[in-house]
């Protein structure tokens, strides 16, 4: 228990130690996109029923920080102590495979919910965002920044090099994040893309906690919120898995 | 009979087609102080990293006081402080927070602890540099943290991998001091060094490692009457010209009135070369004989060496 917590309290300071990068860079450029769109979209219809499109934006953009800050958090963690060779540290020690999973998600998590907070902080001084269903904003916030967290472990374990994080990132983790419904709903794309996009669990994340805040989704609560808890234990077992045969790290 | 503290047991490791380790079997007891020597590329340092979990055996297995170092890791890894070859540090934070850190990837905490912890900077002359960011430490500072952060948890087996390189000779002594320490105090420790005096002055028994087999495991003194050469040093009243043909095979070194000469025991006779020398016009003013060194023990087995 010792051991998980000191490793978790590491990886916190980690992050904590370069906030301005961490957690206030992540807030601005969310904020930006939120200038932006708003900007160019003004006076356009309601894309949800009594939603602004501003106020619509807000929850997409929040999952979406949240998603490629606990996705970054984990993995630049990992490959940073790696290729400079203090992985040993952890490697030497009698943590067990489970301790060392829960503290890069957990840190991952933690990131990610402080990010998301910024950026409703600030969001709301310009736009109205009612908070319908909390218990729905909470789960979706954790599981999906713990799935994310969870496919930073895989990515940092996996890449050798910065090059190959960096490409796990602008190849897999931005564009999923980016084609998940952030900008617009479900419902405004042709038939194909609707059901391309539904094949993307990123999207479950985003709508889902947009339902959170709004209470309207495209696609039900409960069927996302199991979608969402599904992919994270399917990515968590398969980090676990990594770490417990050493793969990449005790070669 | 106590448990072992290091087992190892048909050890091999493959790295894809290379092949590293060829089968090591080992024993070293509860409080030895055991030298794990060898050349470059030997495998030292990969049998250490397997006995500490950083490595995977390709087959075999491998104990530390009993633990499996796979299937009882958490045990293993308990009893076991290594200090690594490369230097490598978390740039994120001081000396005092890493040792704090470590300590708590143990599950240790409190006072007590902490007394241990700041023993260790003061054994270790890193006192003042404790609340100083590991970026700013220089080489040997470094290393003297890595000895530090392996000590944490009072492990009772310790394995040194190279500590001394890039040490300055003050620290390297008051090491040692601290080493021998912990030795008396019960603990088993390992080391491996390029610096030969050390492993002689230090170690209680040797292994030497070459290509990945064991060429040598004995007592310290058992492997320095192993070697076959030993040095004789002739001073003569002649300045040394030429040296007779029958001596040429064996001489290592000519200065001025002194000639050296690499004698094969059990072969060469000093009386035998005396007279030699003696039938060649020259008058002998002065000998001595030096025995082999580990060192020169080293170069025979790992290069099979001759005269
Ligand atoms: N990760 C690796 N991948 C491939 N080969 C490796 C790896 N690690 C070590 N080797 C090879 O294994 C052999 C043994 O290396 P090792 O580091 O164990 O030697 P050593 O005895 O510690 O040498 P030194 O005295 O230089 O520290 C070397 O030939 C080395 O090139
Ligand atoms: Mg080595």
């Amino acid at each position: 228990m010792i051991g998980f917590r000191t490793l978790f309290y590491k990886e916190l300071l980690r992050f904590y130690k370069v906030l301005l990068q961490t957690i206030l860079a992540p807030v601005v450029t969310a904020l930006l996109y939120l200038v932006v769109f708003s900007g160019t979209f003004k006076g356009r219809p309601d894309i949800l029923p009594g939603v602004g499109y501003v106020a619509f934006l807000v929850p997409g953009l929040m999952m979406m920080s949240m998603i490629q800050n606990a996705f970054a958090n984990s993995s630049s963690s990992l490959i940073q102590s790696k290729i400079a060779g203090n992985l040993i540290f952890i490697l030497l020690s009698p943590l067990s495979t489970f301790e060392f999973f829960l503290a890069f998600v957990g840190a991952a998590i933690v990131r990610a919910l402080l990010v998301a907070l910024g950026i409703y902080v600030v969001a709301i001084v310009f736009v109205t965002v009612p908070i319908r269903h909390p218990l729905y904003l909470l789960l979706f916030g954790i599981f999906g920044s713990g799935a994310l967290g969870a496919l930073g472990i895989i990515a940092g374990i996996w890449s050798e090099r910065f090059d190959q994080l960096a490409g796990f990132q602008n190849f897999v983790v931005m564009p999923l994040s980016f084609l998940s419904g952030v900008f617009y709903s479900l419902r405004s794309l042709p038939p194909v893309w609707q059901t391309l996009s539904k094949l993307n669990p990123l999207l479950y994340m985003i709508d889902g906690f947009r339902y959170g805040f709004f209470g309207i989704s495209d696609v039900s609560p409960l069927l996302s919120l199991a979608i969402v808890i599904a992919f994270c234990a399917a990515i968590s077992a398969t980090a676990l898995a990594m770490v417990a045969r050493g793969y990449r790290l005790r070669n | 009979m106590p448990v072992p503290a290091i087992e190892i047991e048909g050890l091999q490791k493959h790295f894809g087609s290379v092949h590293v380790l060829h089968g090591i079997d080992l024993e070293v007891a509860s409080g030895e102080f055991f030298g794990l020597l060898g050349p470059n590329g030997a495998g030292k340092s990969t049998l250490i990293n397997i006995l500490a979990g950083l490595t995977r055996a390709s087959a075999g297995h491998a104990r530390i006081c009993g633990h499996d170092v796979v299937s009882d890791y958490r045990h293993s890894r308990k009893t076991l402080g290594v200090v690594p070859q490369e230097v490598v540090f978390d740039p994120f934070f001081s000396v005092r927070e890493i040792l704090r850190i470590q300590a708590g990837y143990f599950g240790l905490k409190g006072p007590e602890n902490e007394r241990w912890r700041e023993e260790l900077l003061a054994a270790l002359m890193l006192e003042d540099k404790a609340d100083v960011n590991m970026r700013a430490l220089s080489g040997g500072m470094k290393r003297r943290v890595l000895i530090a952060q392996a000590l944490v948890h009072r492990p009772q087996v310790v394995i040194l991998d190279e500590p001394t390189a890039g040490v300055d000779v003050e620290l390297r002594a008051s090491l040692w001091t601290f080493i021998r320490r912990l030795h008396t105090e019960g603990h088993t420790i390992v080391l491996t060094t390029h610096y030969l005096e050390e492993a002689e002055a230090l170690c209680g028994r040797i292994a030497i490692l070459k290509q990945g087999r064991i060429a040598a495991l004995d007592s310290k003194q058992a492997l320095l009457r192993r070697a076959v050469h030993k040095t004789l040093t002739v001073t003569t009243a002649e300045p040394m010209g030429t040296v007779p043909e029958a001596l040429r095979d064996k001489v290592r070194r000519v200065t001025g009135h002194c000639v050296e000469l690499s004698l094969h025991k059990g072969v060469d006779s000093i009386p035998g070369i005396l007279e030699t020398l003696r039938v060649a016009g020259y008058t002998i003013v002065d000998l001595t004989t030096e025995e082999a060194d580990l060192e020169e023990v080293f170069l025979e087995l790992t290069q099979g060496r001759t005269g």
